[in-house]
Order: structure tokens, then C-alpha cells, then sequence
């Protein structure tokens, strides 16, 4: 899975459950400063993630995970080794 | 001696219901007898007694848009719509955020998302269930979401008092203005129950008509061959405003809300007390804290629900409250259209009360073919002008009763 593939799947993600568009999830953004996303959908975002991708993400790494490049670097990281 | 005290006026109402997605046609609707009830086609209908009910008439996901339904209950969303459309007919008041609250209801809250957690729990585990699982299911949910919409820091309050709920909100929202708290209040209650664990559990009461084949015929309040209520869904709001400021702002008035009346059966949970002294007695306190004389009720928007017991009943009572003065009044039950809102019931029917008394008129009570020797009353079925009886202004009625034995009563005078 490419960076591109993560970043597109993850935009498909925020859009369905926090409303923002797609075409806005890019790399620097901030998920709360910046998407205006709150903890609880944070959470439906991430168990989504590791649906869509194959990867766990434990809640005390969930919250280091503040950007969009954050989210799409731990998937490529990790990717494949839960699945 | 009389405490000089606040006079409560309502200056906004919303509706979304069975008949309409909004006040205008949901009374247009009521006035020419349509009623709300549809055969459920539902797979999950068909293992049911009752399969009938009425489902709001437009969806409130359209109005509030699917990611945010995700995070609301439907009853949550139908609250949200009514509270806006009271809130823009009462003008959206610029005001302190502090001087105005909430009181909205529901009598179950929302069961529809504790179903769904419930299966995704079963089904995928935990992990799966959404976070906004616990807001959506609470019964405070809607007037958290409404605060919120509204930006009301004088406190958001939920009176959970099963059918009563709605009326009951109402009757809170004239405390917290008569004690200070507030000068502008959002009251109002929603239901949305339609599923089959509630259906069941109310058949099961042997509570429900069964009259499948002939769902806009079902719900048939007052007649003899009634066979219990019909489930519907929807909401209703008033904005209750301190006549002072709504004097102050120019605010158009549709009505004053002048008092509430409460009475607790103490009796049986889910029956009524059978010598109706509770209604009686809700009724008595509702005149005399709202300083009307019988003689003044027009207009009675009933609870009547449609059950062999509970019709009979509230007549009886009503008579023994009016007295003589229950010969001049007109009573209406608009559940035969609506079906039975549970929590929503007591605000769609205030919201139906008020405009009764700004259109001078009552709306019909539809499927009365045969009217139960035991109800002494004059039941509209038609819609019917409405007079003044003397000098004082015209009053009507709305009556709530909920399980669990509470007894809600309601008084509204003309502007």
C-alpha cells in the first residue's frame, strides 16, 4: 500500500463519519485544530482505519496520532503485521 | 392574596409529526381529518400482533444532514428539527445566552440507538459500537443537542414522566421562568419508538390496537369499537418567553401558557386509577394556578389515546373538574390523526391547543362513529368553531398522563 493509497482511504474515512471532505484530509493537517474532529469521532475513525487497513492502533498510540501524515505513517509502519 | 408573578406567553412553535414535517401542515392536516397511520412492511413487523403505526412524515436526516444524524439518535433529530423551526417563528431572539434554557423530553429516549449498540455489541464486539452510543441513548440527549444549537447556559433540563414528559417539560419551562431562571425557554418533547421490542412490550400490555387492516381507521379515541392506541414519532416545541420580554423585543404572541396542574396516582404502574380523582385533581390545580375559571375552557385537547380504559376516564374526570362547564366545551383527541406520541405527545398537542385557540377552532377527532355511552362530553369530529363564553379570555386545555401514574394538565389563554 502506497502513502497515496493510505492518504485516499483515510480521506474516505474522515469524510464518511466527520463529514469533511475528502480532497481536504491532507498530510499537515491537524485532526482536531484543523478538521474540527473530537475525541469521540477520533475513535470511530481509528477502529474504521483498522478495519479498512489491517492495522491495530492502541489507544496509547491513538493519541499521539494529531495529523493526518501521523495516521498515514503508523499505517505504513504497521501495515501487515496485525492483519 | 395574589403573588404578582411573570406571565409566560409562547412566541415560537415547532412541529414534526406524522402529518407534516413542520407546524403549518401538520395543523392544515389535522384540520381536514387526515390521518398519520401506515401499515409497517418492515420484515421485522410480521412476527407482531401489531403491524401499524406512524412513522414521521418527513425524515429528519434530510434536515440535519447524515453526519450529524450519525451522532444523534432519531429522536435527538426530530427534537433538533422542531426546536428550530420554533425558534426561527419566534424570531431568534438576540438574547443573554444566560437568561435563556431548555426543557425537552422524551418518555423512552433513545431506544432505537441502544437496539442497534446492543446488536453491533452481539454481533462485532465493543470496539464497534459507536462513541456517541451513550449520548444518543440518555433521554437528556435532545436538550444537551438543543442547548447547544441554541447556545442556552441557564440550564437544560429533561422531566422524564413516560406520556406525561412532554407536558410535564412544558410545565417546567413556565417554573423556570416564574422563579427567574430564565426569560426564554425551548420546552417541547420528542419520541421516536417505532421498533419492534417497543411494540411488543406494549402489545404485550394488551395497550395497542390491532386493527392491521385498516390502519387509518385504528386509532379511534372515544368510539366503541376502540382497541388501543396507535405508536407514532415525531416532536413538538414551544418557545415560552416572560411576557415582559417578549414585549420588549416585539415578539408576536400566540398565546399565554398560564399554568400547569400535577397530580401522581399513586394507584398501579401502568393502570389508571379507576375513579380518574388524579386527572380530576390535575385538571382543578392546572385552573387554579393558571387563575382561570372553568367557564372560560373552550377547548379540550384530550389525552385520549384510544384504550377501552383510559378514553372513559378522562371524560368522566373532565366533567368532575369542569363541572357545569363541561356542557360548553369542545374536546378533541388529535391522536386519532397523530397516533401516540409518547414523550412527544403532551408538546405536539399543546402545539395543536394553541393554534385551536388562535384559529378559534378545534380539530376534528376522525374514526368517532359510535360514541361510548360513558363519555359524557362533546367530542368534535368535525372541526368546530370555537366561542368565547363571557368576558374572559377563551381558555383550552391540553391533557398528559404517563405510566407510572403521572397526571399533567395544561392551561392556554388567548393573547
Amino acid at each position: 500500500m502506497t502513502e497515496q493509497e493510505i492518504l485516499a482511504g483515510l480521506g474516505e474515512i474522515v469524510e464518511e463519519i466527520a463529514g469533511v471532505p475528502a480532497d481536504e484530509v491532507t498530510p499537515n493537517k491537524s485532526f482536531v485544530d484543523d478538521l474540527d474532529i473530537d475525541s469521540l469521532s477520533m475513535v470511530e475513525i481509528a477502529v474504521a482505519a483498522q478495519d479498512k487497513f489491517g492495522v491495530e492502533i492502541p489507544d496509547n498510540q491513538l493519541k499521539d496520532l494529531t495529523t493526518v501524515q501521523d495516521v498515514v505513517n503508523f499505517v505504513a509502519k504497521n501495515a501487515g503485521d496485525s492483519a | 392574596m395574589t403573588v404578582e408573578r411573570e406571565t409566560v406567553v409562547v412566541t415560537g412553535l415547532g412541529a414534526t409529526t406524522p402529518l407534516g414535517g413542520d407546524v403549518a401542515s401538520t395543523w392544515s392536516a389535522m384540520l381536514a381529518g387526515r390521518s398519520g397511520v401506515r401499515r409497517l412492511t418492515e420484515p421485522w413487523a410480521e412476527q407482531l400482533p401489531v403491524r401499524i403505526a406512524a412513522w414521521a412524515a418527513v425524515d429528519p436526516v434530510e434536515i440535519v444532514g447524515r453526519v450529524q444524524a450519525r451522532r444523534m439518535d432519531r429522536c435527538e433529530q426530530l427534537a433538533l428539527v422542531a426546536s428550530r423551526e420554533a425558534w426561527a417563528d419566534a424570531g431568534a431572539p438576540e438574547m443573554d445566552p444566560e437568561r435563556l434554557g431548555v426543557s425537552v423530553t422524551s418518555g423512552i429516549g433513545g431506544i432505537g440507538s441502544t437496539l442497534a449498540a446492543y446488536d453491533i455489541l452481539n454481533s462485532k464486539g465493543w470496539q464497534r459500537i459507536s462513541p456517541y452510543t451513550v449520548p444518543m441513548l440518555m433521554p437528556n440527549g435532545s436538550a444537551g443537542w438543543i442547548s447547544m444549537e441554541l447556545g442556552a447556559h441557564a440550564g437544560a433540563h429533561a422531566l422524564v414522566s413516560a406520556c406525561a414528559s412532554g407536558a410535564e417539560a412544558i410545565g417546567y419551562g413556565i417554573d423556570m421562568i416564574r422563579s427567574g431562571r430564565a426569560d426564554v425557554v425551548m420546552a417541547g418533547g420528542t419520541e421516536a419508538a417505532i421498533m419492534p421490542l417497543n411494540i411488543g412490550s406494549f402489545a404485550v400490555m394488551r395497550a395497542m390496537s390491532t386493527r392491521n387492516d385498516d390502519p387509518e381507521r385504528a386509532s379511534r379515541p372515544f368510539d366503541k369499537g376502540r382497541d388501543g392506541f396507535v405508536l407514532g414519532e415525531g416532536a413538538g416545541m414551544l418557545v415560552l418567553e416572560s411576557l415582559s420580554h417578549a414585549r420588549r423585543r416585539g415578539a408576536r404572541v400566540y398565546a399565554v401558557l398560564a399554568g400547569a396542574g400535577y397530580s401522581s396516582d399513586a394507584y398501579h404502574i401502568a393502570h389508571p386509577a379507576p375513579d380518574g380523582a388524579g386527572v380530576t385533581a390535575a385538571i382543578g390545580r392546572a385552573l387554579a394556578d393558571a387563575r382561570v375559571d372553568p367557564e372560560q375552557v373552550v377547548h379540550v385537547n384530550a389525552h385520549a389515546t384510544s384504550t377501552p380504559e383510559g378514553d372513559p376516564l378522562e371524560a368522566q374526570a373532565l366533567v368532575k373538574a369542569l363541572g357545569s362547564a363541561a356542557d360548553g366545551v369542545v374536546v378533541s383527541s388529535t391522536k386519532s390523526m397523530t397516533g401516540h406520541l409518547l414523550g412527544g405527545a403532551g408538546a405536539i398537542e399543546s402545539v395543536a391547543a394553541i393554534l385551536a385557540l388562535r384559529d378559534q377552532v378545534a380539530p376534528p377527532t376522525i374514526n368517532l362513529e359510535d360514541l361510548d355511552d360513558e363519555v359524557p362530553l362533546d367530542i368534535a369530529t368535525e372541526p368546530r368553531p370555537l366561542k368565547k363564553h363571557g368576558a374572559e379570555p377563551m381558555a383550552v386545555l391540553n391533557n398528559a398522563f404517563g405510566f407510572g401514574g403521572h397526571n399533567v394538565s395544561l392551561v392556554f389563554t388567548a393573547a
